[in-house]
């Protein structure tokens, strides 16, 4: 579609390749399970959007149980992404642009939890800060606090699970930036920390908050580490999609209302980061 | 004094080990061929690059002296520096970034922004005050880099390559301004450039460095009359001879001799412009003493003339008329006479 100026529009025409295989171009052999996969991705959900008790949904989601889930959960996921930005953000730096010995040993540690069983996460956990923890034992001996089963818990078991995604995409949004900013920014006298804080993070923020969004909607999902380190306690660690498992035993059709919340979130979460990931070509 | 370095550092293969002083209120270019260490020496006067040894003093302070111990990090250095690709911040407008230098050496965001509004009218982009970088031209970016090097009053100002990512047009108008701005600022510059026309153009001497050493220090007159070596005197344009003297006769490396201007003894180096050459199809006759036989290597249009690149005992650079090349029959590989008066070749000490 030539506009005005006869220059086409830059993004929505896209290159057509011959196609020599069929109106698709796309080879039988390829076609039929990638049919198949998209199939089993998107039945499922097709299939809670077909049960959905769409006419009692708002009564469903507005008993106090639901509410409370709801509140527990927006807060915790958002308190872990706080703790993961103060901590991650610094590491991920560490990771991008520090010299120092053993670096490729510390980011493998760092994205072990990425691909942990997150119940092995929630076991690990309870071992190092459970009330006979490693850390736990003489915390509690000393202050009488106690971790396990408290919101805290909640807020540490997502924090432990989610923080990696967070670190993965800022140090490669600082990997990606030109460092030659930096340079700049040191011979105007600013010192490092004033560049970090004034030039570096400025320039990576879009990999931030993409980080940051992805953090968030992965502590929103938690479910493993959460149920063995923090428990399931109504109002203080049953979080949405606890809330979603036992709802499923007693009363389906709330379990279907909470889920479909839990998918319009992700989906809000995919459209917050479509820049990124979805236009990718 | 302002400026004294002594610089060595390993670059890959190639050892850079490169002197210089340049006084306040001077412009010292470092003009070479490119991946001849040029801008690794920038990066060490700023603190960027450690060098491996040497020392760097500035205004009597002790910036760099590795075998002491001693290394000013860049942002305690009292320089400016504008990079050729100009990077202004793309985040803040075009005021934040002159801003910037003042604000990070202490400055209140009032009194930094007040003098960088001054900074950017002083290059005529108060219009542009709130415009972010990217809405800049590349001429426009460039005097804002300059504006924000200068903001801070630096003793030492670093231009690297400053011109070369502009296009031929900007990069007159940025020069004339650039050379305004020098000639006002009373620090020291070290400007790095490939390009021998802004070397001439901006700086007071040049340093000539090739494959990491100094081959050639003087002012843009004594270096562009005086070339010592084929790399500059192809910059500037000139025939480059080596041979030894014995009064006006000069017995080149060939075997060949050479009548020139002055007497000389000993090795001397034989300037010859391309314009003072004459050729001929067959031997002149009469006044000119030095004629010989040579043949084309190459013909390449050269503004409203031919350069003509000739081969043989005394290899030569020709400039004639188009006219004169379609008389001469000048096709690749054709015999001609080369004659030059005596007068036209300046014969100076190698």
């Amino acid at each position: 579609m030539p506009s005005p100026s006869g220059v086409s529009a830059p993004v929505s025409v896209k290159q057509r390749q011959p196609q020599p295989d069929g109106a698709t171009g796309i080879p039988a052999v390829l076609m039929i399970p990638a049919v198949l996969a998209v199939g089993f991705l998107v039945l499922p959900l097709t299939a809670l959007l077909i049960r959905a008790p769409w006419s009692s949904l708002g009564s469903l989601l507005s008993t106090p149980e639901v509410r409370d889930a709801l509140r527990l959960s927006v807060v915790s996921a958002s308190l872990a992404t706080l703790i993961s930005l103060i901590v991650g953000v610094p590491l991920a730096w560490v990771l991008a642009r520090s010299q120092i010995r053993g670096r490729g040993v510390l980011r493998a540690l760092v994205t072990v939890p990425l691909v942990l069983p997150p119940v092995v996460g929630g076991v690990a956990l309870l071992l190092a800060l459970g009330r006979r923890g490693v850390l736990g034992a003489p915390l509690y001996d000393a202050t009488g606090v106690s971790f396990p089963f408290t919101t805290t818990a909640v807020v540490l078991a997502e924090t432990f699970v989610a923080m990696p995604f967070l670190i993965i995409s800022v140090e490669g949004a600082l990997r990606a930036a030109d460092r030659r900013y930096e340079d700049a920014a040191a011979t105007l006298g600013a010192s490092r920390a004033t560049t970090f804080r004034r030039v570096t993070l400025p320039l990576v923020a879009p990999g931030v908050a993409a980080g940051a969004v992805l953090c968030w909607a992965r502590a929103l999902g938690e479910f493993g580490a959460t149920i063995t380190f923090a428990g399931n306690f109504p109002g203080t660690t049953r979080t949405m999609t606890l809330q979603v498992y036992l709802a499923l035993e007693t009363d389906p059709d709330a379990a279907i209302a909470l889920s479909l919340v839990l998918l319009a979130v992700s989906i809000f979460t995919l459209a917050l980061l479509r820049d990124r990931w979805l236009m990718r070509t | 004094m302002s400026l004294s370095a002594q610089i060595v550092i390993q670059r890959g293969p190639l050892h850079v080990d490169v002197s210089f002083e340049v006084q306040q209120g001077e412009v010292l270019a470092i003009l070479g061929p490119n991946g001849a260490g040029k801008s690794t020496l920038l990066r060490i006067l700023a603190g960027l690059t450690r060098p491996q040894s040497g020392r760097i003093v500035l205004d009597g302070q002790l910036l760099d002296d590795p075998t002491a111990g001693v290394r000013v990090p860049p942002h305690r250095r009292p320089i400016g520096m504008v990079f050729q690709d100009h990077l202004l911040f793309p985040h803040l407008s075009t005021v934040d970034n002159v801003a910037f230098g003042l604000r990070a050496r202490g400055q209140s965001r009032e009194a930094a922004r007040r003098v960088a509004a001054e900074w950017v009218a002083r290059m005529n982009l108060s219009d542009h005050g709130s415009a972010k970088p990217r809405s800049l031209s590349g001429g426009q970016a460039q005097r804002i880099a300059l504006a924000r090097a200068l903001a801070g009053k630096p003793r030492l100002l670093l231009l690297d390559e400053p011109l070369s990512a502009l296009d031929a047009r900007t990069k007159l108008d940025v020069r004339a301004d650039l050379r305004h701005h020098l000639a006002d600022y009373a620090g020291a510059t070290v400007l790095v450039t490939h390009d021998p026309i802004d070397a001439m153009a901006l700086a007071d001497r040049l340093v000539v460095v090739e494959r990491g050493r100094v081959v050639q220090v003087g002012t843009p007159v004594e270096v562009s009359r005086r070339p010592r070596t084929d790399y500059v005197a192809r910059l500037v344009g000139l025939s480059l001879l080596s041979g030894t003297a014995d009064g006006r006769s000069v017995v080149l490396d060939s075997g060949a001799a050479v009548q020139v201007a002055e007497a000389r003894t000993g090795p001397v180096f034989v300037a010859i412009r391309p314009t003072a050459v004459g050729l001929y199809r067959s031997r002149p006759d009469g006044s000119p003493r030095n004629v010989w036989p040579a043949t084309v290597a190459g013909v390449t249009p050269y503004g409203e003339t031919l350069r003509v690149d000739l081969h043989g005992k005394v290899p030569l650079t020709a400039d004639v008329s188009p006219e004169a090349a379609a008389e001469l029959d000048l096709v690749l590989g054709a015999g001609v006479w080369a004659s030059v008066k005596a007068s036209e070749a300046a014969a100076y000490p190698a």
